[in-house]
């Protein structure tokens, strides 16, 4: 009798493993993203416990590799696809569909047993990050002469990370331009470690980030230049483009041949039916009710290509853009 | 009958040079794969370069390839790791084989081994989250990631090798030795540290290499604690990267395969072969020179 409940029990286990699930949809990229997608992915599972839905997290440039290798349904994305990213789609014969899911804004913060800070212009951050900094500025009195003259430890993304090509981009002119003197991680967790325990640091990541760990880092305002306003990124200036430059989209990327597929067409329909409300819910901003419209419109025409393939990225107007792409 | 043994020793002693052999491919694999990368690498990059630039950011825009501020991430490291550990374990050694009774010994030994049964990324983890917060009550100005808390813990994790070996080598020492300092007069810390110990010398100094070896090439505790950050400085409280977690962020990114900054992990890799092959080089001329010097 013993030894039939002992089979019984190991039998149930193990049928946990054996466990056949109807279908499977593989997720990477972005970590900036990888909250939404698994906030979404969890409540999927709520409801469709059958399809195994899996997130990584490889940076937006890993994440693209292997959406070009054709090794997942969805890349994460916290940049739009580059040019010599589009160029090897065409080589490898691989269509995909651009989906905007979020907003994010790119937190600056600092310690907050820094009390000097009180904002940053546009020009003292690339002061900060340029690549000619490198080795050259390396205490804070170099970036405002008022400012002590203790050491500058900066914390900011690795270089396959889609925030470091934005941040890159938007704030020394050129995507993949920095400095190399820093602390770089793909890892965010990894960043807000380090800077919420150094009294002279100062990090970039997205705002989610800093919203998760608000008690633990001081934000920093952001001047476009001397004259204008200090903005702290908050939904509403994230929303309407007023935190600029550092407010970006975010997107996911589904292979069109995923996308002919029922589960994960009911996955898309899932994710921007839910992605305003759980993207409030982890500190990212949802994007306006329209855009989400028009972008699962354009999922379900299966219309494949990037509208950023030849504009940039940096202040762009995602609404007007949809909306003439839709025309 | 006697013929088959004959023939099934042989049969054993080929198993057991094909074992043997096995350790001394993998060996030589590992320098062969080391080396055809780290020649392409020395034919994009010159080697004085490597050795005397003062900065390394080969995955940046303005590519520079100085392998120094690894070198010394390491090896500062590595050095506040001995600091702890030797001290901390000769004296362990020496008590537990001059002073203790042998059943505090027998109940002792086991646990300080459980010390190297530890996996590496909890050590990691507790320097971040623990020693790094205690320090910087005493030392406010000790950055999150610095060298110090992941060195400590590093030496902390290695004093199992050291009083391991150690107490070994110094139960070796003859009976009579110990028997002559007491009949001299000498006390028992006289005896321990004047006698005892320089005659176990050659043991503890290999038991202290192999030890730093462990701690050169240790990887996780470093990843997690010391930082990213390249940095050339001899300065613990500040944030430094090793060279093993130098190789680790390359190999967790996605930097493509066959390029110069994939590349860049197999010269690093080779430099920190070289050191620690240097290093068990030394303890084994060390233990063969001066082994059985009192039998």
């Amino acid at each position: 009798m013993y030894r039939f409940i002992s089979l019984a029990i190991l039998l149930v286990l193990f049928s946990s493993c054996f466990k056949s699930y109807e279908g499977k949809i593989n997720i990477d990229g972005s970590s900036t993203v990888y909250p939404l997608t698994e906030a979404v992915s969890e409540e999927f599972r709520d409801i469709r416990p059958q399809i195994r839905v899996t997130v990584g997290v490889s940076g937006t440039g890993g994440g693209f590799k292997k959406f070009l290798r054709d090794e997942i349904d969805i890349s994460n994305a916290s940049r739009s696809i580059s040019k010599s990213e589009i160029e090897l789609s065409k080589q490898n014969q691989i269509e995909f569909i651009e989906i905007p899911v979020s907003y994010d804004g790119l937190a600056v913060v600092v310690s907050p047993n820094n009390t000097f800070v009180d904002y940053l212009t546009v020009e003292e951050l690339h002061k900060m990050w340029a690549p000619e900094s490198q080795q050259k500025i390396t205490r804070w009195n170099q970036i405002r002469p008022e400012w002590p003259n203790t050491p500058l430890n900066l914390y900011g993304a690795g270089t396959s990370s889609g925030t470091y090509d934005y941040f890159t981009e938007a704030i020394n002119g050129k995507a993949k331009a920095s400095r190399g003197d820093y602390t770089a991680s793909e890892d965010d967790n990894v960043l807000v470690q380090g800077v919420s325990t150094d009294v002279n640091g100062l990090a970039y990541f997205g705002l989610a980030y800093y919203t998760e760990n608000k008690d633990k880092l001081k934000l920093v305002p952001i001047k476009v230049n001397q004259d204008s306003e200090a903005i702290y990124p908050t939904d509403e200036t994230v929303r309407t483009g007023t935190y600029q430059p550092l407010a970006r989209p975010e997107f996911i990327y589904i292979n069109v041949k995923s996308a002919k597929i029922p589960y994960v067409q009911e996955y898309v329909k899932f994710y921007l039916e839910n992605a305003a409300a759980l993207a409030e819910e982890i500190g990212s901003v949802a994007l306006p009710p329209e855009v989400y419209k028009l972008s699962y419109e354009r999922f379900k025409n299966l219309k494949t290509g990037s509208i950023f393939e030849s504009k940039s990225i940096v202040g762009a107007n995602l609404l007007n853009l949809l909306q003439k792409d839709a025309q | 009958m006697a013929k088959s043994s004959i023939k099934s020793e042989k049969f054993i002693e080929l198993i057991m040079i094909a074992c043997s052999l096995i350790s001394v491919l993998t060996t030589l694999g590992i320098i062969l794969v080391l080396s055809i990368d780290t020649i392409k690498f020395f034919a994009e990059v010159s080697f004085f370069d490597f050795i005397t630039d003062t900065q390394w950011t080969p995955l940046f825009a303005d590519k520079h390839f100085g392998i120094l501020p690894l070198l010394t991430g390491t090896i500062l490291t590595t050095v506040i790791a001995t600091l702890v550990a030797v001290p901390v374990g000769i004296s362990i050694a020496v008590y537990l084989n001059e002073y203790a009774s042998k059943k505090f010994t027998a109940t002792v030994k086991p646990i300080l081994e459980i010390l190297a049964a530890i996996p590496t990324v909890v050590y990691g983890f507790f320097a971040l989250q623990f020693v790094t917060p205690l320090l910087q009550i005493f030392i406010p100005s000790l950055s999150g990631f610095n060298a110090l808390s992941p060195g400590i813990v590093m030496g902390i994790m290695i004093i199992p090798y050291i009083t391991s070996l150690s107490e070994d080598a110094l139960r070796a020492v003859p009976k009579s030795l110990r028997e002559a300092s007491y009949g001299l007069g000498a006390n028992k810390l006289q005896t321990a540290f004047k006698v005892m110990v320089p005659a176990a010398s050659s043991g503890i100094i290999v038991s202290i290499i192999l030890a730093i070896s462990r701690a050169l090439g240790e990887t996780m505790i470093v990843a997690i604690a010391a930082g990213q950050q390249p940095n050339l400085t001899l300065n613990p409280l500040k944030s430094v990267e090793t060279i093993t977690t130098y190789i680790v962020q390359v190999s967790m990114g996605d930097v493509p395969q066959d390029s110069l900054e994939y590349r860049t992990i197999f010269a690093a890799g080779i430099t920190l072969f070289a050191f620690t092959f240097i290093l068990n080089n030394i303890s084994f001329w060390i233990q063969k020179k001066y082994q059985n010097r009192y039998d």
